[in-house]
């Protein structure tokens, strides 16, 4: 008979892509970043890349210690600037594909001008960005994507602003892909993050996700499995869909798919092609594969 | 520590007539930098100028951020991805860029940013020479840790300090600044740019042992960890936190204590490896005029004019700022009858004087608050009551 201690340990696949000697992780059980984490690493796996060249870039937040947690280089950089941060990892060695992972007050309030201009500039990354409503690590205060009407801790008497729009917001900056889902599409968050490791230039996906300790308690919505599932369940798939339709009411219908995949030159593109153009032989091109 | 010969193809060999700020530009080029992440700010924007034109003929990066915070933070990442990064700024951009410098502090990341200084506070005198941002510069970012500045006083000077500034920041994998001023940048004179192969450069601290032991911060016999770069294998972390040699958030008084004394330790301990000042006529002055970039200059002549009414008066030009020459000073303060320290702010290094002399010789300011250079009559009647 062979003693229980005995007995080989099940493997997660996930395992493979997690710096196991960090968990038990910090997020509260029924967090939905851990699934999106899930996904991620999924991805990672169904992927042919090279982990070797993907690094990981994260800002500061509940999700911004995902990068942490990932066996990949993994950087855990200030509130706000995951996104400049990856834009110099990217263009000093441009063979790595870079990974932002971060949240929708880190990306999108202090950080939201970089998100502009990367976007803009077609900065080749992939920005994964958690959006669970609200400031969650500092306790539940009003995000520039909280829902109006939504109770915050520094909204106590419900949110009066007007949140963003993130795919509308990448759409106008000039993002080449841009997706939206719940974290309870598992396998379309999955196929996502493979089409935009896959894609040159800059992606998002948002993925929104339950806040069961601050958003979802303060707002009386139940635990993190009701909530991942009302997102869900309240969820309508429109690929393709017309960006300035895509406004979250507060516990409203929302819309989700795959709004954009177009192609345009990278930063690194236009800036050979321009240069060669401007500077002829002269010019050094910069970080081409050979 | 690895020297190398300067890679020519950024070296722009001759005799040249720069500003200050082109011999910036003309020495992180020769210093072997190959990205430059900037935001425009008088009087710095011609380095960022300078190094635009310059690059595309080297073969590397130059990239106008959306602002200074983008500016430094695009330098952290590019320096994780390998290469050798800097900027330039002024006041209001440098104090943009506190928060991130903490950053590359806490991540050990070399870089290198020049101060250009004008008049503060705010937006201050944009176009006009202060020295405000001394103590900034020191103790900016919030928290205990140390860099290293440099202070220059001559385009020459601008030229090689800026190799020296890169150099000492791959020796310390630390932020190195410049903390140049208007005059400095504006100021055209002659630059001698030397061969390539009298250039020396230092190679960053490559780590090359066995993968899975790499440590990203656990400090070597000279107290700097080793460094390798993203997309080489290791899948190493990093982090703003406070870490462990693993780079992993430890989040206690215990490792708080070992992680910010070694930020401090690694340059205090080698301070003397560091610290460069320029002395003339000191043994047997009376007085010490002790100051830096383009005030030294405007010091100068005063001095002159002292040791003509016969007064024995030294000088003492501070190189490097940060780390402070402090076992200097306090053999001085021993010897002399007082300092005297012109500074353009309301005295900023004088009180790193005073603190070093622990009481043995008065240090006297000379303050001007900026828009122009001291009038050397204030520095020679300060010198003349010194000397008393
Ligand atoms: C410059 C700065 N300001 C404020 C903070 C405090 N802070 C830490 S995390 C955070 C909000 C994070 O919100 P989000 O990005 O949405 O991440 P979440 O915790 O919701 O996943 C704030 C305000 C900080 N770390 N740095
Ligand atoms: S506070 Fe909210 S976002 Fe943060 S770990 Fe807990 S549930 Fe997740
Ligand atoms: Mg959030």
């Amino acid at each position: 008979m062979t003693k229980e201690t005995e007995r080989p340990e099940p493997k997660n696949p996930v395992e493979d892509f997690l710096r196991m000697d960090r968990i038990p992780h910090i997020w509260c059980s029924g967090c939905g970043i851990g699934v999106v984490v899930s996904s991620f690493t999924d991805a990672l796996r169904k992927s042919s890349f090279d982990l070797n060249k993907l690094a990981i870039v994260s800002g500061i937040g509940c999700t911004g210690r995902v990068a942490g947690y990932i066996k990949l280089d993994s950087f855990h950089s200030t509130h706000g600037r995951p996104i400049p941060f990856a834009t110099g990892l990217k263009l000093a060695n441009p063979e790595l594909k870079v990974v932002v992972f971060s949240g929708d007050g880190d990306i999108f309030g202090i950080g939201g001008n970089h998100f502009i201009h990367a976007a803009r500039r077609n900065m080749d990354m992939v920005v994964i960005c958690v959006n669970n409503f609200n400031y969650a690590m500092t306790g539940g205060q009003v995000a520039p994507t909280s829902p109006t009407d939504a109770n915050l801790s520094t909204a106590p008497y419900g949110n009066f602003e007007h949140p963003f729009s993130l795919p509308y917001l990448a759409d106008a900056c000039g993002a080449s892909y841009v997706a939206r889902w719940t974290c309870l599409h598992i396998r379309r968050v999955t196929k996502s993050i493979q089409e935009a490791l896959d894609k040159k230039g800059f992606s998002l996906i948002e993925v929104i996700a339950p806040c069961v300790t601050l958003y979802a308690r303060r707002n009386r919505l139940g635990d993190g499995l009701n909530l991942l599932k009302y997102y869900y369940d309240n969820s309508v798939i429109q690929h393709g869909a017309d960006t300035r339709t895509l406004d979250i009411g507060y516990q409203g219908k929302m819309i989700v798919g795959k709004f954009i995949d177009r192609e345009r030159p990278t930063f690194l593109e236009s800036m050979n092609t321009h240069m060669k153009k401007a500077l002829g032989d002269k010019y050094v091109p910069y970080g081409e594969q050979p | 520590m690895k020297k190398v010969k300067a890679d020519p193809k950024g070296v722009l060999t001759g005799a040249h007539y720069l500003d200050g700020d082109f011999a910036i530009a003309e020495g992180a080029l020769a210093a072997g930098c190959r990205f430059f992440a900037g935001y425009p700010i008088t009087p710095s924007t011609e380095t960022a100028e300078r190094f635009a034109e310059r690059i595309p003929f080297v073969g590397g990066i130059f990239i106008q951020m959306e602002d200074e915070i983008a500016s430094i933070t695009a330098l952290i990442g590019a320096a994780w991805g390998g290469r050798k990064v800097m900027t330039v700024t002024s006041g209001p951009g440098f104090s943009l860029m506190m928060e991130n410098i903490g950053l590359a502090c806490m991540m050990e990341t070399p870089l290198v940013i020049a101060n250009v200084q004008r008049g503060g506070p705010s937006t201050g005198l944009p176009t006009l020479v202060g020295q405000g941002d001394m103590m900034q510069v020191r103790w900016g970012s919030h928290g205990d840790y140390q860099i290293i500045a440099l202070s220059p006083d001559s385009p020459q000077e601008c030229f090689d300090l800026t190799i020296r500034a890169f150099n000492l920041s791959e020796i310390y994998r630390v932020p190195v600044f410049i903390m140049a001023d208007e005059c400095v940048g504006h100021m055209h004179e002659k630059v001698v740019i030397p061969p390539a192969d009298q250039i020396e450069v230092v190679e960053r601290k490559w780590y090359d042992g066995p993968k899975d032991k790499y440590l990203p911060y656990k400090p070597d016999k000279d107290l700097v960890p080793f460094m390798v770069k993203a997309g080489d294998g290791y899948r190493f972390h990093t982090t703003g936190l406070t870490h462990d040699e693993r780079g992993y958030p430890v989040i206690n008084a215990e490792c708080q204590d070992w992680n910010v004394r070694h930020l401090s330790d690694k340059i205090t301990k080698n301070a003397d490896k560091i610290i460069k000042y320029e002395e003339d006529q000191i043994d047997k002055a009376d007085v010490v005029v002790i100051s830096y970039g383009i005030t030294s200059r405007v010091a100068y002549r005063a001095v002159q004019l002292a040791r003509k009414a016969g007064i024995k008066v030294g000088t003492l030009r501070l190189i490097t700022v940060w780390p402070f020459p402090e076992k200097r000073i306090a053999e001085l303060a021993k010897k002399v009858k007082a300092f005297v320290v012109p500074e353009l702010n309301l005295g900023q290094i004088v009180h790193e004087v005073e603190r070093c002399s622990a009481g043995q010789a008065p240090a006297v300011l000379v303050s001007h608050c900026g828009g122009w250079v001291h009038d050397p009559e204030d520095i020679l009647k300060a010198i003349k009551e010194a000397a008393k």
